[in-house]
């Protein structure tokens, strides 16, 4: 096996490129990878296409930053503090710069990065019929149903493969072999659509850990490219099990984005003016420790014993 | 003027529209509170159904900000894929979905993408999440809105979540069965009625009068004949509803 536990910030300079297609966590609310987010706007990457069923304030970060020209997804913002500041300057007022977005709802965008994972040509779908995506998104196909009778009405979604799909979770090896658990929203289907995986490993284990329960593997090592040793890189989302939600950072961010002079001056204090996740840790200090998840809820024992 | 805050109503007034046994897609915020009033009171065999991939036989024991917080993991029926659960829509196999909006109009058609033209929007939301495909899917789909006028609108600049499209067969001959049940507003109840389905007002709210109601929406609100005051919360579904959102965070 390849060894590929690197530095996050080598990981993003390795194979993250302006200009790609890139999935910045795909659990919906838990586990975006803020981690990397922060680390892509330090090194100043441009005119991304961040695609996302959600990742809460990620993609607006991104966008305010000036790193993301392009969105494919189904609903930006903030969960729960409301509209995202930056995605709406952006495309209202092209500030800081023009905006594309893809529109599509959540089980369309979950399609089409099930047709990219599986090699499909396309995936049929009937759940956006009806709704203007398919008129604000040309992307999509309206055909009939060759194996109705009546010629019911299908959409024909494209397959979707992103360039980098960068995922946290919550153990991993050197090897880039990883357990993740809680609910998955796409993120299977994003690792198995990519061509490049990035894991942000809340803990770094050894690979008898991982083989101990084969069923809790997200994906294989063999198909991940990089994995980065970053605790809690996902902050201020949650992960299951591991870390609690830090709603208040949401809320303070939605507060001070409001403006762009407020954006700027939260990203210098939170991104820009700190050199590492290690220092973002930090930085938040007892708060993060606070929302550590400490009690324990274990699954029960699973045998997997040959004879 | 009553012992219950409008919110309170208006979480108890979407419980309702749970009945015991059903499959119901939870969403967010307000709806997650009504499911477990819901199960509480009088469906406790509601099953919930939540899109980032969460299955659950009950409310979660815990504050939750988002449906993939840690509690609402803990004790889940089934932790799996947006895929999976989402798919259950579109089998056919969820009786109701509930859904907010920025706008709504006669025939229940929702948006969350767009106010304004597409390409020049005066305000750029959100968008879907998976609003559409419940909307599209659910047997009854049930909309929780604030009553004012340029939120019900004659017609939605955009049609993000499809209710009954341009009214009559429209939304059978764009290929979609079921369609919204009911929309539960701050003022009111709305029900589509008649052949082409228009929303209707069916109850008003303690304190409000029809008049108001009517002031209050953007197209000219026809009255249900069975039109009366919404029923008040029970002491029983005000206490589930306080068992559940202890904090009173989404009751304010």
């Amino acid at each position: 096996m390849i060894e590929k536990l690197v530095d996050l910030r080598d990981a993003i300079a390795e194979h993250l490129r302006a200009g790609d297609k890139a999935v910045l966590g795909a659990c919906l609310e838990p586990d975006v990878p803020f981690a990397a987010t922060h680390e892509i706007v330090r090194q100043g990457l441009r005119d991304l296409n961040v695609i996302a069923p959600i990742s809460d304030a990620s993609t607006d970060m991104l966008i305010g930053a000036g790193c993301c020209t392009e969105v494919t997804g189904a609903w930006v913002g903030n969960v729960s503090g409301g509209l995202g500041h930056n995605y709406r300057r952006a495309y209202e007022t092209a500030e800081p710069h023009k905006l594309t977005v893809h529109d599509h709802s959540n089980f369309s965008i979950g399609m089409a990065l099930m047709a990219g994972a599986y090699g499909m040509p396309y995936a049929p779908m009937r759940s956006i019929l009806g709704s203007d995506i398919l008129r604000s998104n040309r992307e999509f196909r309206l055909a009939e149903n060759p194996f109705s009778e009546a010629g019911e009405p299908v959409v024909l979604v494209p397959p979707l493969k992103p360039d980098v799909a960068i995922l946290p979770v919550q153990r991993a090896d050197r090897f880039g072999n990883n357990h993740h658990w809680g609910s998955r929203g796409l993120v299977f289907e994003a690792a198995m659509a990519a061509e490049k995986v990035i894991l942000l490993a809340d803990e770094i284990v050894e690979p008898e850990v991982i083989t101990s329960d084969p069923s809790r593997v997200l994906v294989p090592g063999y198909l991940v490219s990089a994995v980065c040793h970053v605790p809690a890189g996902m902050h201020p989302s949650p992960m299951t099990g591991r870390w609690q939600r830090d709603n208040e950072f949401f809320n303070e961010y939605h507060r001070r984005s409001r403006n762009r002079q407020g954006f700027l001056e939260w990203l210098d204090e939170w991104v820009l003016g700190l050199p590492d996740h290690a220092a973002y840790r930090e930085k938040l200090g007892a708060r993060l420790e606070s929302l550590r998840i400490v009690g324990a809820a274990p699954a029960a024992e699973t045998n997997f014993a040959a004879a | 003027m009553a012992d219950y805050s409008i919110q309170e109503l208006m979480i108890v007034a979407a419980a309702r529209e749970i009945r015991d046994g059903e499959v119901v897609f939870v969403g967010m915020r307000l709806p997650i509170t009504a499911y477990g009033v819901a199960r509480l009171t009088h469906a406790p065999n509601a099953v919930g159904l939540f899109e980032c991939g969460i299955v659950r036989y009950g409310p979660a024991d815990g504050m939750l900000y988002t449906m993939g917080d840690p509690p609402n993991q803990l004790g889940a029926a089934w932790a799996t894929g947006l895929v999976q659960v989402m798919s259950l829509l579109q089998r056919g196999r969820v009786d109701a979905g509930f859904i907010g909006g920025a706008e709504i109009d006669r025939f229940g058609n929702i948006n969350t993408s767009y106010i304004g033209d597409i390409e020049n929007p005066t305000i750029k939301l959100p968008g879907s999440g998976g609003a559409a495909d419940i909307a599209a899917m659910s047997k009854r789909l049930l909309a929780i809105m604030n009553h004012e006028k340029r939120r019900l609108v004659q017609r939605v600049d955009y049609v993000t979540s499809p209710g009954y499209l341009d009214g009559g067969e429209s939304r059978k001959k764009a290929g979609l069965d079921g369609g919204p049940a009911a929309v539960i507003t701050d003022r009111a109840i709305l029900r589509p009625h008649g052949p082409e389905s228009e929303l209707h007002l069916a109850s008003v709210h303690e304190g409000h009068d029809v008049d108001e109601v009517r002031g209050h929406t953007g197209w000219d609100l026809k009255l249900l004949p069975e039109l009366d005051e919404t029923p008040p919360p029970t002491a029983e579904e005000l206490a589930a509803l306080h068992e559940i959102d202890k904090d009173g965070f989404w009751r304010g």
